[in-house]
Parts: C-alpha cells; structure tokens; sequence
C-alpha cells in the first residue's frame, strides 16, 4: 500500500467517511452483467445451497438445494443454473466484427496476419466477494469432467446434459479473474476497494456490506459506525441483521434456522416416501412442498441483501468515468471469450486438471505482462495513481522552462531538442536514462543530459515521434510554459522474451508436445460426493 | 528469592486469583496455543490465556461478544470424515501413512490399537504415555494411538492436548496425524487451511517431544506429519506429509516467551480479577490494565478482538488499519499525529516520514483538484 493510500484511509477515518482511492474507473462494467451470489453449505466445501443469479436487478432467479447431500438435488441446481448462465454467455456470440491476427502459417512457417472474427462484447460475471471467484472455480473444476447420459451411457449419475459444459465456461471465468486488469469475473469487493479507500484494514473490506456501509453510507449517519452495524448487529434471536455476503453462511443461522428446516424437508420427504395411497401421498407433497419453500425462504432471505449490495455497489462504480485503457483492457477480455468460445465450438476437450507445462510458461508469462501493463495504464488513466508513482520517484512532473533545438549529427539531420523542465518531485533518475511522456496519445522518449545540483530541474533530450523530417511536426516538441508528466517506466511494457512456439520448446523445458493428450477421465462417483 | 516450587505455586495461586474465585479454568486447546504464535507481543491475550479465562465470556460480558461458532453442518461432516478414516482398526490412515511418511519400513498389517481410556486428562495422559512406551519397545509393528491424550507444560501449568491420532513406526519414531475435512483438490488444498493445520500438529509434535524425552532412550518424534484429507469430492481420505518443521521452532519460542506471564501479573494491581461475573466498567477496567497490541488479523483468531479493536479506535491508533500502516509512518502512531504532521500542524519537517507524509498530501491534494476541474469541464 502506498502512503498516499496510507494518508486516504486516515482520512477516511477521520472524516468517517470513505475516500476516493482513484478519480476514474480502472475496470469496465458490462450494461448488462450477469450478477451470481451463491451460498454454500459449512463443511462440505462447495457443496451449493443455492443462489441467486440474473442480470435483471428487480427479478433475481432463485436456485435451493434443498438438501445439499442430495446428489440429484444438487444436479438440479447445477441444470438450472446452466440454463440462466449458458444462454447469457451465448447471447454475446452473435455480435462480431472483423480483426488481425498474427498466426503462424502452416506451410510456410512464416507469421502471418489473418483475418479473424472478434466478438463485439463479451459476457461479465459479477460475485460479491473473492471468496465467490474460488467458488466458481471450484464449481467449473467439479462440473467440466462430468460425463452425460448422452456421452457415456454406462456412466453412474449421469449428470444433466449442460452441465459439462457450464463447468468449462465458469473454469474459463476463473481462470481468466487471474490476470491482472481483466474484467470478465469480478469480485464486487475487490472493484471497490480499488477505487474507495475505507477507515478500516483490507481485511475488513472482505465484507460487502461494512465497505459499502463506509463508501455510502445511510442518511445521517457515519460510516464506521454502520459498518459496525452492518458487520455485527443481531437480532433478538441472534441472528445477523446483515447476513455475510456468502459464500458461507452464518453459524448461528445454520444451526437455529438452516438445520431445523432441512431436517423438517427430509422428514416430509421420507412421509412421502412411505405413503400408501394416493390421498395420503397427495397431502404429504403438499408438507413436502412447504417444507421446501421454507427452505427456500430461508435461502432467499440470506442472499437477497447480498444481491441489492452488489448492484448498489454497481451503481457507485458507474458514476465514475471510465478510465481511457479500460477499453482497450475489455478487448483482451473479448479475445479471450472468443478465444474460449471457438475451442468449445470446435469440440475440444475441457481444460486439464494441471496444466502442461508450456501453457504453464504462457499463462504465467501473460499473468506478468498484465501486470506490468495495468501498472502502467492506471497510472497514466488517473492522477492520483500517478501521484503515488511521482511520490515513490518512477515519474516527475513539472513546467517545461526552455526548449532550445539541436539535431543528430548524421548527413540526414533529425532533430533532438532539449528540454528543461523544472519539478518539485525527486524522480530516482541517472543521467542517460529514459523518461517517457504521453504526446498525443502515443508514449515520447526522451533521456536525461543533465541534471542542475538541487534536483530540481531536469535537461532531457527528446529522442522520438518527431516525424522524418528535419523539422519536428507541429506539436510533437514541449513548449516553454506547457505542464508534463514524464514516467521512468514503459507505457506499454513489453514483458520478457518471446516463449518459441510450443513445437519448438527445448528439451530442457519438457521439449515439444507430444501427441494429443487423451481426454482426462471424470472424477470417479462415490456415494458421499459434495460436488 | 523464594525456591523455584514456592514461586511456581505462588504464580499458580496469583492467575488463579486473576480468574476469579469458582471459576474452572478453561484448558488450553493447540488451537489456542497455536494462535498465540500469531501474535505473540499481546500481553493482554498471553495473560488470559495464561490463567486460563474463557475468553468467549468474558467478551460476551464486556458487551463485545466474539463471533466464532461452528456450524452443525460442519461438525457432523468432521466427525463422519473422522470416523470413516479410522474405520475397520485403522487400515486406511495406516496405509496412507506407509504410503507418504515411510514406505521404507514393513507394510502395515495387523496394527495394535492400544486402548487408551482412563479416569480424567492426567489418567489419560499417563495412559498415553504407557502406550506410546510398550509401542516403541515393541519394534518391527505399527501402532495407531486413537486421540491419545499429551500433558504439554505451559507457563508453569499443563495444558492437556489431545491430537486426532499418534501413529508409532516399526522403527520406533512417532508421527502425529491430522484429520481436517477441507478437501485435497487435484493434489493441493486451500494454503490458509494448511497452515493452521500445521500450526495446530506442531504443538503437537511439541507435546509428544516432552513425552518422548521422558523414555529411558528418547524416542524420535518426526516432524513431517501427516494431513488426512477428503479427495477431490468425494468422502474418500487421501494424504499429504506436511514439514511442521517450521511451525514447531516458531510455537517452541513463543511457549518460552510465554513464562513473562509472571511479569506481566507481577506488574497489574492487586485486586485485578477477570470473572465473567463482575460487572461490565469493572471488566473493562480489569482488561485495559493489561496493554494489548491489536491488529486487525485478531479478528481471525481472538475472541476478544471486537472489544480491543473498539479500544483501539477509540485511541486512534493507526494498526487498526493493518500492521504494514505502521511500517511507513515512523514514529508516528496515532490518526491524530499523522494527519496533523500531513498538514503541516504539527512534527518535524526533518523528520524523513514527516517529510514523506506531506509530500503525499500534496501530491494527493493535486490529483484531486486535477479531478474537480475536469469536472466542471
């Protein structure tokens, strides 16, 4: 954590109020996300209890287990679940437009553009907190193996038809939340925590309600005293007032209320089980069907505060303006979707259990290219991201106090002017390194002559952009007077050496693939499974 | 000075007092003691562990009453787990254990499973002690140990552990098994929950350690244990050895470092007494005479943490927003101090982090109103 975000958070304490940690949004927001919030049941890890799911704010689909032990129960769920999600991330499938890309040709070898067709928008996941980001991997990994009754009919509990393949859209989701900057999967407290700092620790700013309690907090009222409430205030039965954002549940709320309904809805379930006739059998599944509504009662009660914070926090996020590489971010995320969508499309396998280990180098090789690259966006998108980079000395800014021309010594002159800029900012800068400014949208090199003794003003030599000529292009040269940021770092990082293509990899690395890795095998079924 | 009996006894009868007249004194659990490696410079917290207060209700009493529970759900599943891995005498954990700790020696075939009953911790304990000797003499077999009960010496009292499992070697070593019910996914499981797992089986191993030390040849205690889990998605256990090597040198310290508990109780006032029964201002009274250093992972692992953390606000105190906060603001430690020297109020230009935290102020007033004028734009 930076100071500057250090001095917002104690601002924020101070005023009892949340403080902007950034002045644009660093992340896109789809006009229509899909929002997820799912409950699990304690000690089963992932076993679902239900969840509500939609991408319209006033009609959430409610989906209950209403015995999470119950492997067709939970099938159901999961069918369910793939008929809200799978036409969804199908509808962004329609819309494309044409785009380049680079491929190796076949025959020749040779890197060649192509073109291809790039999605025009692509679906977003919206989950309250990271824990649910695990649980959608955790979902996708326990349904992408899955065998129908169509694929294999020998198959014990063959699971519903869409099911598989849910597994490998929610694998992709999540595999796809861990590169940096991406938007496809977000987790609602991780977005606002980005842009808000609260007056209270990160780890506190896990809980949905108490950081949207600091950032808006009700009429009147100061936020840490309704995080506070939002976090621990129970009823008189000792139930919170403002159930967890999930995906776990409160204790006490599955041992006063959770357990005793569930036992009620096996019980009715066995009645009806044990039924002679047709009349008795009727007025039984009537009990049984009251005992599962109140579990679904139960289940809606918890999730649906969970689901109004979301798009609350929704609304907030939308009122910041969109920083300027947020889109050109979301196009990453669109080849991606596309990327997904036409393996899925072409019959191909779901994603391994482990990764081989050259999509291992890949992966990790982008994870880090990502990062570099957002660091450097966000900081060029917003002042105060900027700020903390002059504060920590990775870029100055300052007045242009002179400009005097001079050129390449070569028989076809190019200009190289000097510039003297004086700034307040201690930039950790030698001379000849290279400090980079934003000229009309593209990155300026230029490098440091001289330095005068108090540090305070700068002689850089600009190197680049300035056209072919002799003379620079109009408004390619700083003036006298004009304000600028120079940032010690690459606006566009270009991330480490290229990995050889996958047939090319040394030996020492595994060498090249060998033949097409058979489909991995389902996860055996036992009697007892929780997912 | 008194003689070392004497002075013992006294700080036995001085945390006795501490706890309140009638009042049990609640065990120290490895889960406890474990979580006093988390923060182990908390006075407050190594006191009243140390005289052994519940500190569930004594939050509940100062009006800041913590949240830990355990869903039934959870703990049926845990007991079920538990039971199906120990089932038909302990086969399957045996194998597992062969198959990750020691594949070297004999399979396991035909195993004792000594009986351990016995009256009260101290009778169990003993028994355990006994059992774990006949195993070790009785060389080339396996021994599954089912909840042995281990006498651990804290702070001058016993604190009685007792693990899910101690399995003896055919060469006489002794590994301590843990049984969790988070699920080993594709061979890794969540690295938070191995942790603490690992935490708990080093006091453990500790445990054992004493025990061991005490036979005619010391017996080896080994200190990769082994961590039973649930496979994937199923109920089926599967295994993992896991080095506590670690964890067992950090406990080991922080037990030492345990004995200023007779510091800490010589410097409070006579009639301090931490009952439950006493009147809420006398509690908080009581508690504030003890300094504690709150930071917000308390809340994971304390369960006083709600009522020190309210103290903390109220103080001011900048850990409160997380300990690497305090890294970057010198001496400055309270909320007060650090936005006043921000401003320029107060503290000492030359002071490097006085210097540093006007810097960002300025740098963080400039970004701001570069904002509001883009907005009026």
């Amino acid at each position: 954590m930076s100071l500057i975000t250090t001095l917002a958070r104690l601002e924020a304490v101070s005023r009892d109020r949340a403080q902007p940690a950034a002045t644009v949004r660093h992340r896109h927001l789809s006009d229509r996300p899909l929002v997820f919030v799912p409950l699990t049941t304690a000690g089963e890890a992932g076993a679902p209890l239900g969840a509500l799911v939609g991408t319209d704010r006033d009609a959430p689909r409610l989906l209950v287990v209403p015995q999470p032990r119950d492997r067709d129960l939970r099938f159901a769920f999961l069918a369910e679940l793939a008929d809200v999600v799978l036409p969804y991330v199908d509808s962004y499938g329609e819309a494309v437009e044409a785009a380049e890309r680079t491929e190796t040709d076949p025959e020749t070898g040779k890197r060649v553009k192509v073109e291809v067709e790039l999605c025009a928008d692509a679906p977003q996941l919206i989950v309250p907190s990271r824990a649910g980001v695990e649980l959608v991997r955790l979902l996708g990994r326990s349904m992408r193996f899955r065998r129908t009754a169509e694929e294999d009919p020998q198959a014990p509990f063959p699971a519903p038809p869409r099911v598989p393949l849910l597994g490998r859209w929610l694998t992709h989701f999540g595999e796809r939340a861990r590169v940096p900057g991406s938007s496809l999967l977000l987790a609602m407290t991780d977005v606002l925590s980005r842009h808000w700092a609260t007056g209270q620790s990160s780890l506190e700013d896990q809980h949905l309600g108490a950081l949207l309690a600091w950032i808006d907090p009700p009429e009147g009222r100061g936020g840490a005293e309704a995080a506070r409430e939002r976090e621990l205030a129970r009823d008189a039965d000792g139930q919170l007032l403002y159930p967890p954002a999930g995906p776990a549940t409160d204790p006490a709320f599955d041992n006063k209320l959770l357990a005793p309904a569930i036992e009620a809805y096996d019980r009715a379930r066995s009645a009806l089980a044990a039924a002679e006739d047709g009349v008795e059998a009727d007025a039984r599944l009537g009990e049984l069907t009251a005992a599962e509504r109140r579990v679904r009662d139960l289940v809606e009660s918890r999730t649906l505060p969970t689901w109004r914070a979301v798009w609350q926090g929704l609304d907030l996020l939308r009122e910041l303006p969109e920083g300027a590489h947020v889109a050109e971010r979301w196009t990453r995320d669109r080849w991606s979707y596309t990327g997904h969508r036409e393996r899925v499309l072409a019959g191909e396998p779901p994603q391994p259990r482990r990764d081989d280990p050259v999509t291992a180098a890949t992966k990790l090789a982008t994870r880090e290219r990502e990062q570099a690259r957002l660091e450097a966006q966000e900081a060029l998108d917003d002042p105060l991201v900027m700020a903390a980079r002059r504060l920590s000395g990775e870029a100055f800014a300052g007045e242009v106090t002179d400009v005097v021309m001079t050129w390449t010594e070569s028989r076809r002159p190019s200009p190289r002017p000097l510039v003297t800029v004086r700034t307040d900012d201690r930039p950790h800068l030698a001379e000849g390194a290279r400090v980079y400014r934003s000229s009309n949208g593209k990155p300026q090199t230029a490098e440091l002559v001289a330095r005068e003794e108090d540090g305070g003003v700068l002689v850089l030599r600009v190197l680049d952009r300035m056209g072919r000529g002799r003379e620079p292009e109009p408004g390619s040269v700083p003036e006298k007077g004009e304000r600028l940021c120079f940032t010690l770092f690459e606006h566009e990082p270009r991330g480490g050496a290229k990995l050889p293509d996958p047939e090319e990899t040394p030996w020492t690395h595994g060498g090249p693939p060998g033949e097409e890795p058979a489909a991995e095998p389902a996860d055996p079924v036992t009697e007892e499974d929780i997912l | 000075m008194p003689p070392p009996r004497t002075r013992e006894k006294a700080l036995r009868h001085r945390l006795a007092e501490l706890r309140g007249p009638e009042v049990q004194a609640k065990a120290l659990d490895a889960r406890a003691l474990a979580a006093l490696a988390a923060n182990p410079g908390c006075r407050r917290r190594a006191i009243l562990d140390g005289a052994g207060v519940d500190k569930a209700r004594l939050a509940s009493a100062l009006g800041a009453p913590s949240v830990f529970g355990q869903s039934q759900f959870a703990f049926v599943r845990g007991n079920a787990f538990e039971a199906k891995v120990k089932a038909d005498g302990g086969t399957e954990l045996l194998r597992l254990a062969h198959e990750k700790l020691d594949r070297s020696a004999e399979p396991p075939a035909g195993a004792s499973v000594p009986d351990l009953t016995a009256q009260g911790p101290e009778g169990r304990a003993a028994r355990t002690a006994l059992a774990l000797r006949e195993a070790t003499g009785a060389s080339g077999t396996w021994t599954l140990l089912d909840h042995p009960m281990l006498a651990l010496d804290v702070a001058g009292s016993p604190a009685f552990l007792e693990p899910d499992a101690v399995i003896v070697h055919p060469d006489g070593s002794w590994s301590v098994v843990e049984i969790k019910s988070f699920p080993m996914l594709d061979g890794s499981a969540d690295p938070a929950k191995v942790g603490a797992a690992a935490r708990q089986a080093a006091v453990y191993v500790l445990a054992l350690e004493e025990v061991a030390a005490r036979l005619g040849p010391p017996a080896r205690v080994r200190h990769r244990i082994l961590l039973v889990c649930p496979k994937d998605f199923s109920n089926l256990p599967t295994a993992s050895a896991v080095d506590v090597r670690k964890q067992r040198a950090v406990t080991a310290r922080q037990l030492t470092r345990l004995t200023r508990i007779q510091e800490i109780a010589d410097a409070l006032p006579e009639d301090v007494c931490f009952s439950p029964e006493l009147p809420a201002e006398q509690l908080a009274a009581a508690v504030e005479s003890v300094p504690a250093t709150y930071a917000p992972e308390c809340l994971s692992s304390c369960e006083l943490a709600f009522h020190c953390r309210e103290r903390s606000r109220e103080a001011g105190a900048v850990t409160c927003l997380g300990r690497p906060v305090r890294a970057e603001l010198g001496g400055l430690s309270t909320v007060g101090e650090v936005l006043a020297a921000a401003r320029g109020e107060a503290g000492d230009p030359e002071d490097p982090a006085v210097a540093a935290l006007r810097r960002a102020a300025a740098l963080r007033a400039e970004a701001l109103a570069a904002r509001e004028v883009a907005g009026c734009r």
